[in-house]
């Protein structure tokens, strides 16, 4: 164990950052209320409101709510982890991490590690919710855990552009505003709510070039046929692809000196 | 042969935008020395401490820190010193003693030895008996102390103390000050920025005055306080009406300028000229002029401040 912990100098420097956001989180709970209170509303609201004229009734649309409710508040919740850096930032306590002999990747990582906590309970709370209004899944619980780890895992990657956003700009509460109105626009503009071939084509083609509308298609698939399919494995690509930039771009920002 | 010289700034330069923030500072500090770096606002001390900190990059000029260069050698660098800036930059969710830990195994220690070392600084520091609590109740002194302990746990050999005592209560400052004499009394160095001149005149082993980014002058508190002029004698006469008389009295006696201000003459003297003050009062009683006050002062920091500085207004 002695061991590990010398020669694996990152890791442990990580684990020691992500234990430090967790214990934050459990000394101010508060600070999770958004992760929890968001998919609550939003479900019950989307439920009840438009369950009878998009699909007949609450019952029939929330199969189809389910999945964008849950991709949109871990987007949420990802949204966060940006915030959160440019608060330390701003309270000086990032100045000195970057003072200490640690790999300078800790600090970052070891908030985006810590917020998977926030990712996870956004998600399992929307699937209760739902549960709670009468939504029953139609797959086995691998498969459910498994739709429900793919809407994490792009969350996170997701939160390293986050990350670079509240490294870049100064303003905390700017940057939770900003991001929670980007979000909206996205799922809104997606087919998280709605089937989409009701919509004028212009706005179909901007539907189609989202993501976020690939990233829903992927985990309703998974959800209502119990199937992996093609949409998935390009959304792990696609997570993959953005952690590969924007980790290492997000590294480099912060070790900016000026 | 600069083998002691732990800290070596050679002619840094800063530049923001148009504004020099530094321009051609070179000082050398050597172990076990608390060096201050005394200005007004906006002179450049904090850009200086965050130059030598690996935080900003100097546009040119080197600085090393126990022979390693900040800037190629940044890892190797950070590995010998600590700092503590303006701010308390501490985690306020956290309590004292996960805030230790935490820094504590960020600076390699195993979980058990951060717990140790925690304990060890918390005793040392008065905290022990709001170790457990969240920084919300920690009045400005216990989240200073607990900022240097922060400092202090990886045992540094050099320690950067940025304004460590600005805005503490007299007592607090006092615990600080005696805080970081136990710290070079065991070997470390240290370098402190403070505007206030009673500290650095009473923690600093040296004194470096800087100005608009640029150093005014370097020495000892008493090289410094030599710089304004040696003694200053001054004399306040009852009557305004006798004060043109005094003042030949005066004059003719050291032959030095004499300056008044209302009922006051004061005299910069050294002291080849301390025997004549006797004349001087002989003098003044013979003719029945009479004074309030008189007195021989050495110059404070304060003048020299005045005197050196010119400030940001």
């Amino acid at each position: 164990m002695k061991l590990a912990i010398t020669k694996n100098h990152i890791g442990s420097n990580i684990l020691t950052m992500t234990h430090r956001n967790l214990l934050k989180t459990l000394h101010n709970p508060d600070s999770l209320s958004d992760v929890i209170i968001e998919p609550i509303i939003f479900t019950l609201l989307f439920g009840y409101l438009f369950g009878g004229v998009i699909a007949g009734s609450v019952h029939a649309y929330l199969p189809m709510l389910v999945s964008g409710i849950m991709v949109q508040s871990i987007l949420n919740a990802a949204s966060g982890s940006g915030q959160q850096l440019r608060e330390d930032i701003n309270a000086g306590v990032f100045d000195r991490f970057k003072t200490l002999p640690i790999s300078p990747i800790a600090p970052l990582a070891g908030q985006l590690v810590g917020d998977i906590f926030r990712l996870f309970l956004s998600g399992v709370i929307t699937l209760i919710t739902a549960f709670l209004m009468g939504w029953r899944s139609t797959v086995n619980l691998p498969t459910l855990v498994a739709a429900l780890l793919l809407a994490i895992f792009i969350g996170w990657s997701t939160s390293w552009i986050f990350a670079l956003v509240g490294l870049v700009a100064k303003n905390a509460e700017l940057i939770g505003s900003l991001s929670m109105i980007i979000i909206l626009v996205m799922t809104f503009l997606s087919n998280a709510f709605i089937p989409t071939n009701t919509l004028p084509r212009f706005i179909q083609t901007i539907v189609k070039i989202n993501p976020v509308t690939l990233t829903i298609t992927a985990i309703r698939t998974i959800l209502q046929t119990g199937s992996w399919g093609s949409n998935a494995t390009m959304v792990l690509i696609s997570g993959g692809i953005i952690i590969l930039i924007f980790m290492p771009l997000t590294v480099f920002v912060y070790q900016r000196r000026d | 042969m600069n083998n002691d010289n732990v800290i070596k700034v050679t002619k840094i330069q800063k530049q923001f935008g148009s504004k020099a923030a530094v321009k051609d500072v070179s000082f050398d500090i050597k172990k076990g020395e608390i060096f201050g770096l005394l200005g007004p606002n906006g002179a450049g001390k904090t850009t200086l401490i965050r130059m030598m900190t690996t935080l900003l990059r100097q546009d040119a000029g080197e600085i090393l820190l126990n022979g390693y260069n900040t800037l190629t050698q940044s890892r190797l660098t950070r590995q010998q010193f600590s700092v503590t800036g303006q701010t308390a930059a501490i985690d306020q969710d956290l309590t004292a003693r996960e805030n230790l830990i935490i820094f504590g195994k960020l600076n390699g220690l195993t979980r058990a030895d951060a717990r140790n070392r925690a304990s060890e600084l918390l005793a040392d520091f008065d905290l022990i008996n709001s170790a457990d609590q969240t920084l919300a109740t920690f009045s400005g002194g216990m989240r200073r102390r607990l900022d240097l302990a922060i400092s202090l746990i990886g045992k540094p050999s050099i320690l950067f103390l940025d304004e460590p005592t600005t805005g503490l209560d007299p007592r607090t400052r006092t615990q600080m000050w005696r805080a970081i004499q136990k710290l070079v009394a065991k070997g470390s160095t240290v370098l402190l920025t403070t505007q206030y001149l009673e500290e650095a005149d009473y923690l600093a082993d040296r004194i470096a005055l800087i100005d608009h980014g640029q150093m005014i002058t370097m020495g000892t508190p008493s090289e410094l306080k030599k710089q304004v002029g040696g003694m200053q004698l001054r004399i306040e006469v009852t009557d305004l009406q006798s004060v043109p008389q005094a003042q030949t009295i005066v004059h003719d006696a050291l032959s030095l300028p004499v300056s008044t201000n209302d009922q006051t003459l004061t005299v910069l003297i050294d002291s080849t000229k301390m025997q004549l003050v006797a004349k001087i009062l002989n003098q003044l009683h013979d003719m029945k002029i009479s004074i309030n006050n008189f007195a021989i002062e050495a110059p404070s920091l304060d003048d020299v401040f005045l005197k050196m500085t010119v400030g940001k207004n």
